[in-house]
């Protein structure tokens, strides 16, 4: 097994200063927000690699990096081998991101409403100039629509059915890696479970590689091989699915299966998670956690944990063990 | 905006062919279908504009061939023959002999011509502008949309007789008459385009947040295929409301422009010559070689303002 994504040293710095003329009469200086820091994961082939956190805490950022809608302000993203936001050469650039596809949150928003269904399907082959001919049929049967489905518009077409539309858009140009952000949590329940069963299918079946960026921790055990959990733009443990449920290491691993409903724990009482997630543009020193952490010693303020091997896991925390 | 209502099994030929139906099927040819104020309107434009291109065809005399001119018919009033030659006319005829009824549709080729044409080239400029300031923002965004509010502290018409003036200084004399029409559409075009840009713009910024953007991005298609293929078609239903409404206005423009004596020269007259010609006779009586004209260009400028108003409304949702 090889690395598919190399991801190494991540940053995401994003400017949210003010504008020039309001800095100089307010006296303010420039305002940085760093939705990612140093991130380190690997994605091996053939695999499905979930990233879990709170809304803010940089997973959906991490995607986009990763397909090359936003450049890293540091450290480096490698697929397949290639730096995208580095190399040079052009047509490499050009063959790697054909691999690369992704499948988004809102399908009602992801899906141009004036086209039609076939040439929303076709168009990243179609854009490179490639032969699309029965292409956008083929492709809706595989997703479990009709192929007559191409000559409508996506308006005709069910929450479920607009993210089956986008699964086969993002399959026509026969990608190896497929980024996919919270692509069930505008479904219903019943919708969600029809395209993750598709999803892993079309895994199975055409050899792909994921990376799954979710809210929903059932969805991560039921998907994922391998989980990072991150908080305020930190990985901070990462675990198989198995290692993760039954024995997490880090606090706020812990505190976030805590929150989670549970079939066997129905009526049970849930203490809520104690804090807000920090203030990205101001974060705690040290361990970004360490204001909600029930085990917080000294050094959590002090200084910030590095990634640690605790049998199969990699945790970021002084005092996890 | 189409509902289409094509069946589970319709073969893929089927769509295209029922375009038309599609249309008919529409809720838009449903409210236009309920519109009073909208079939009056859009069919005096339909009038108007037919009985402009068919001039040659519907009106009696030519009134720019002087051979077919008669000076002995100056200052015949409508319907009435004329004391000495006998002939008589619908709506009269000027100090010339002129049919006025024949000016009119040859006034308003020339009327309607420079109205679409300024709007056809105030479109294109301000959708090109607003498109590149809302895609790529920064200081291309507040360049452009600076100089459009500062366009729009002076009023059109100023703006319009100023570039006029500039253009025509450029123009060697003896061209200027045939370069008038053409200046006049530059004038009247570059007055027009800040409300197209702007509108664009917003809509613009709206569309480029979408994910569709983002998944056209990502494949690696070009800003330019972005914007033109993808944003474009989903900001243009406000932008064909401002065009009917901004037709109206630029008729009105170069009427304006007409009348004040730097547009359409008296050999091209357009509607607005004709009234400037005629409101010298106004005193003396000959009341219809301006009373006709200025009715033509109230029907007009009224029936195409009304259709846009009513567009407006037909097409956005939230006021239905």
């Amino acid at each position: 097994m090889t690395a598919h994504v190399t991801v190494r040293g991540l940053t995401r710095i994003f400017d949210v200063s003010k504008p020039l003329l309001n800095r100089i009469l307010e006296r303010r200086g420039k305002a940085f927000l760093t939705a990612v820091s140093e991130v380190d994961f690997e994605i091996e082939e053939r695999t499905t690699y979930a990233l879990v956190g709170e809304s803010g805490s940089g997973k959906s950022t991490i995607g986009k990096m990763l397909v090359g809608l936003l450049n890293p302000s540091g450290g480096d993203v490698e697929v397949e081998g290639v730096n995208l936001a580095k190399e040079t050469d052009g047509d490499k650039v050009a063959e790697v991101r054909s691999d690369i596809q992704m499948i988004f949150q809102d399908p009602y928003a992801s899906l141009n409403p004036r086209w039609r269904v076939r040439d929303i399907i076709v168009e990243p082959v179609a854009s490179k100039g490639g032969d699309t001919k029965g292409l956008a049929e083929k492709l809706l049967e595989q997703v479990g629509l009709h192929p007559s489905d191409a000559g409508k518009f996506p308006h005709e077409f069910s929450g479920g059915q607009r993210q089956r539309i986008c699964i086969a858009r993002a399959l026509a140009s026969n990608p190896r890696l497929i980024v996919c952000d919270e692509p069930t949590s505008a479904l219903d329940v019943s919708v969600q479970a029809q395209v993750l069963n598709l999803m892993s299918d079309l895994k199975d079946e055409l050899g792909l590689t994921y990376l799954l960026i979710t809210h929903d921790l059932t969805v991560v055990r039921h998907m994922a091989d391998r989980i990072g959990v991150l908080y305020l733009g930190r990985l901070v443990e990462e675990a198989d699915p198995e290692t993760l449920f039954t024995d997490p290491k880090h606090p706020y691993s812990r505190m976030l299966l805590d929150a989670a409903p549970r079939m066997d724990g129905f009526g049970r009482e849930v203490p809520p998670p104690t804090g807000e997630i920090p203030d990205p543009i101001d974060p705690p020193s040290g361990c970004a956690f360490h204001p909600r952490c029930p085990l917080a010693a000294d050094i959590c303020k002090a200084e910030r944990p590095q990634m640690r091997l605790i049998g199969t896991s990699k945790v970021a925390c002084h005092l996890a063990e | 905006m189409t509902d289409t209502q094509t069946n589970q099994a319709a073969p893929p030929e089927a769509v295209d062919k029922s375009l038309w139906q599609d249309f008919r099927e529409s809720d838009f040819f449903y409210a236009f279908k309920r519109s009073p104020v909208a079939l009056v309107s859009f069919a005096v434009v339909c009038i108007l504009v037919l009985s402009a291109v068919f001039a040659p065809l519907i009106a009696p005399t030519n009134p720019f061939d002087p051979a077919s001119l008669n000076l002995m018919n100056g200052f015949t009033p409508p319907l009435e023959p004329n004391a000495f030659t006998g002939d008589a006319f619908l709506m009269g005829t000027d100090d010339q002999g002129r049919d006025v009824f024949s000016t009119i549709l040859y006034g308003m080729r020339i009327s309607l011509f420079v109205g679409a044409s300024a709007v056809l080239f105030a479109m294109v400029l301000g959708i090109t502008l607003g498109l590149v300031s809302g895609y790529f923002g920064g200081w291309t965004e507040t360049i452009i949309m600076r100089v459009a509010d500062v366009q729009l502290t002076f009023p059109s018409i100023l703006v319009a007789m100023l570039i006029f003036g500039i253009a025509k200084g450029f123009t060697p004399v003896e061209y200027r008459d045939q370069m008038a029409i053409w200046v006049l559409i530059l004038a009247i075009g570059l007055s027009d385009w800040v409300q197209f840009a702007r509108v664009v713009r917003g809509a613009t910024l709206v569309e480029k947040s979408k994910d569709y953007v983002a998944a056209a991005r990502l494949i690696g298609r070009s800003p330019w295929a972005i914007m033109l293929k993808h944003i474009l078609p989903n900001a243009l239903s406000p932008v064909l409301v401002i065009a009917t409404i901004s037709l109206a206005l630029a008729i009105i423009a170069e009427a304006t422009l007409s009348f004040l004596g730097v547009g359409a020269p008296p050999t091209q007259p357009s509607l607005g010559t004709l009234i400037r010609i005629g409101q010298g006779f106004l005193f003396s009586g000959e009341w219809w070689i301006l009373f006709f004209p200025a009715c033509t260009l109230l029907a007009l400028a009224l029936s195409v303002n009304l259709l846009g108003d009513w567009l407006r409304d037909a097409l956005n949702p939230r006021l239905r």
